[in-house]
């Protein structure tokens, strides 16, 4: 296509700290076109996004508006030159009303608002749209899917020339995704360049009319409308080693330690069932959504729950993580700083407080706990500049390890471990990995939640993927693989014939 | 930006040591600037009296500081004391025909006063944790229920204890042990138990725990309802200990007993650098707020140098800068 690129990166990289995220990349987007950005999790697509958005600065590099140095240093400038960024979190103030929250910071009127004024445009926009939310509507009542329109609706309202779209079908049924196809070939009509992004690569070939597949921080493959198919893409997105980061696995299995029936966590969980055997680590994956963390969080009695579980054979009926805990159940959640950690707390105050019975009664003993967090400080390798700071100031590697050594103070037979290395640099991945193949050693029986897809293969004896809440397949030894693990995440086709 | 991560930590970390004593040093301050403005002010007398009064206050103070610890709040103390003092006054009235004078009709009544501090502690306790409806809320209802029910009580005037079982429960205010008074005794024990509870059982460790997170907190298997539902029984069966102590001294409740006493005992947790949003507290430096509230009244009585009128503005302003502190201490 011959139209020069609205918004361009230049030789873009990108550092955070000593660890470069994004190496010299080279992205257009242009008029009256939709660029599709595919990769893994974790490949730098956000990281892209940021930039283009102008949340993130470059390290090095150029970011161009019409050939020219972008004139914004944040979302809120951009925006005001017509570069809208639609974020996954939305940006929308749930207890305005959808008119409000469409005029949010540029409300209509002088002294006093003009409230018919940009309700009428409200009105407008969302009749665009196709879309039958009120403007008086308030956002907090409103679905995750209508929320998207909004952030649409307010997209339009700013005169967006560049729209950049972070995963925006994730939350929206099918019949409102076909809604959102119709809006993105409308903009596309009137001349906006658009920047779309999904997990969904069926959605890609239907709308992309140019392709760039991202791993690792850099592009590995450009591709224009009908000359990748979604083979091809995840072959490209996928294309690489295993590491040596991983231990090598194959531990004498024993009987079986956990037997799950039919077991739901509403909304979203539906009739999941699978076995997991002593010294076995089972890796589940599926997309950010699929319910994997909710099926754990039922599992340990975080969540209500319904269905059959049962332990060493004996069935049991866990409604707390007290409950959990005393059938030899822990788990260990991906959300360390919200879930895990008393961030404001000392080391030693986060490690003993999931199992504080066991330091003493009535009065706890802090010298048992100094030596249990020197304990742990030795063999999770725990390094703190002081026994004393607040954990919030570790880094993300050794909070994780602190939280591993809580969690593992219980001495769990079966350990969910959710996002185990997510935030973490490959140093301390390797460490963690080792960990985990330790625990499958002794006898414990582990399950790896994650959505890093070379984790899964490396750590796992067997994998489950989950879809929709649902069990989309099981694999285990040589069906191990990770074509065969992404076309059951996506739901792409079929099994794909094995070698 | 990695670098100025790493050192900003160890200075932070540094800094609740000395602010930790800044409470500590103006209670200092108040009583040297005390003993130089009268010479009364260190008689026994005086620090008696101080104290004794503190202790009402202090009690209370010190179940509240493990109440906003855990991330709570009771604004009905004041009224939820003036209750018990009434039921508690009635209670020994209506049994003093059956009973007679005599020192099993006071423990009888200070029974009551228990019990139903510990009943008015529960229901503030369950409406937070299993009606979910925010603390401020619940006790600000609770508030005003307590506070009516003893007017109508009284009906509207006062509700006043017989004559001779006054002159017998009177000595549990007036008297003491070791010419400490019991008020005072009681308090100190109190305030002995609430900080080895703060600082050495798990249930004061869970109510910091759930106080900074309460998500981490249940995640960690600890037992958030249930817990939080012991701050507000706890803080109950203070006030209703307190009121055991209170009622001798005026022999009486009325629609008036333990006015703005919630905010003084939240006010004096305040100061004592334990943090209003939760997840650190205190307890000694609770009392040490509740001593510098009741300082500040004594010395302005006392000195004659600022209208005694004014008392509630310069307990304010200290609240007021108590805060500050505590906020430029948590953003640094």
């Amino acid at each position: 296509m011959a139209a020069a690129p609205m918004l361009e990166l230049r030789e873009v990289r990108k550092s955070f700290g000593p660890i470069e995220i994004l190496h010299g990349i080279d992205f257009a987007l242009h008029p009256g076109e939709v660029h599709a950005l595919i990769g893994e999790n974790g490949a730098g697509k956000s990281t892209i996004m940021k930039i283009l958005g102008g949340f993130l600065p470059p390290t090095s590099g150029q970011v161009l508006l019409e050939g020219r140095p972008v004139p914004y240093a944040s979302g809120a400038q951009a925006e005001a030159v017509g570069v809208v960024v639609i974020h996954q979190e939305f940006n929308l103030a749930a207890d305005l009303k959808v008119s409000e929250n469409v005029w949010l910071g540029r409300e209509l009127g002088r002294v006093f608002l003009d409230h018919r004024a940009m309700r009428a445009g409200t009105q407008a926009l969302l009749d665009q749209l196709d879309s039958t939310i009120s403007p008086d509507a308030r956002i907090r009542d409103l679905p995750v899917s209508d929320r998207q329109m909004v952030e649409i609706a307010k997209a339009l309202s700013r005169k967006a020339r560049v729209l950049i779209m972070d995963e925006p079908s994730a939350v929206l049924t099918h019949k409102e995704v076909e809604v959102l196809f119709r809006q993105i070939d409308r903009l596309r009509a009137q001349g906006v360049a658009i920047l779309y992004t999904s997990h969904r690569l069926e959605e890609v070939t239907r709308l992309a009319d140019r392709l760039t597949v991202l791993r690792d921080g850099a592009v590995v493959r450009r591709a224009l409308r009908g000359e990748l198919t979604e083979d091809g893409m995840a072959t490209a997105m996928v294309g690489r080693d295993l590491q040596d980061i991983y231990p090598a696995r194959r531990h004498p299995m024993g009987e079986i330690a956990l037997d799950v029936r039919g077991f739901s966590v509403p909304p979203l969980v539906q009739d999941i069932s699978f076995t997991l055997r002593r010294g076995e680590v089972l890796g589940i994956s599926g997309l950010v959504g699929s319910g994997r963390t909710e099926l754990a969080e039922g599992l340990v009695g975080l969540r209500p729950a319904a269905g059959q579980v049962f332990r060493n054979g004996a069935s049991v009926h866990i409604r707390s993580v007290r409950e959990a805990a005393a059938h030899g159940m822990a788990y260990l959640t991906e959300d360390r700083k919200e879930h895990g950690l008393l961030l404001d707390k000392t080391l030693r105050e986060n490690l003993t407080l999931s199992t504080l019975p066991r330091f003493g009664s009535p009065f706890i003993s802090a010298a048992r706990e100094e030596t249990a967090l020197t304990e742990a400080i030795r063999d999770f390798d725990i390094r703190a500049p002081r026994r004393d700071m607040a954990v919030g100031n570790l880094s993300g590697g050794n909070q994780q390890k602190l939280l591993l050594a809580k969690t593992m103070l219980s001495s769990p037979e079966v350990v969910i471990i959710d996002e185990p290395t997510r935030g973490i640099d490959v140093g301390t991945k390797s460490q963690i990995y080792a960990f985990i193949d330790a625990l499958a050693a002794e006898g414990r029986s582990v399950i790896v939640i994650s959505s890093d897809m070379p984790e899964i293969l490396g750590l796992s004896d067997r994998v489950l993927v989950m879809r929709q809440g649902r069990v989309a397949g099981e694999l285990d030894g040589e069906r191990i693989c990770e074509k065969a693990v992404v076309r059951l995440v996506m739901g792409t086709a079929e099994e794909p014939a094995y070698v | 930006m990695s670098d100025a991560a790493v050192q900003k930590p160890a200075r932070t970390a540094q800094l609740p040591g000395l602010s930790a004593l800044g409470p500590l040093l103006a209670l200092i301050l108040l009583v040297v600037l005390g003993a130089f403005l009268n010479d009364n002010f260190l008689s026994q007398g005086n620090i008696t009296n101080v104290l004794a009064r503190s202790a009402f206050i202090g009690m209370i103070a010190v179940g509240m500081t493990f109440v906003i610890t855990s991330g709570g709040l009771d604004l009905s103390v004041g009224s939820m004391a003036a209750f018990v003092a009434g039921v508690m006054i009635l209670a020994m009235n209506a049994l003093l025909p059956a009973m007679g004078v005599g020192v099993p009709l006071i423990l009888a009544g200070m029974a009551v006063a228990l019990v139903v501090g510990l009943l008015a502690g529960l229901a503030n306790g369950l409406l937070v944790t299993q009606a979910r409806i925010e603390p401020f809320i619940v006790t600000l209802g609770t508030m005003g229920i307590f506070r009516s029910l003893i007017t109508w009580l009284a009906d509207g005037g006062t509700i006043s204890l017989d004559f001779a079982v006054r002159q017998l429960y009177r000595p549990v205010y007036y008297s003491g042990l070791f010419g400490i008074a019991w008020p005072i005794l009681v308090f100190a024990v109190v305030a002995i138990a609430g900080q080895i509870a703060m600082r050495h059982t798990r249930f004061g460790r869970y109510c910091e725990a759930i106080g900074s997170n309460d998500k981490v907190a249940r995640y960690s298997a600890v037992g958030v309802d249930g817990v939080r539902l012991m701050t507000y029984v706890l803080l109950g069966l203070l006030v209703g200990l307190a009121t055991i102590m209170y009622v001798p001294r005026l022999g009486s409740a009325s629609g008036s007993t333990g006015t703005l006493w919630e905010l003084e005992a939240i006010a004096a947790v305040i100061i004592g650098g334990t943090a209003l949003k939760g997840g650190y507290g205190r307890v000694w430096g609770t009392v040490v707020g509740v001593l510098i509230l009741s300082l500040i009244d004594n010395i302005l009585i006392l000195a004659d140098l600022v209208s005694p009128y004014l008392n509630g503005t310069i307990q304010g302003v200290i609240i007021v800068l108590a805060v500050v502190l505590q906020r430029g201490k948590s953003s640094a």
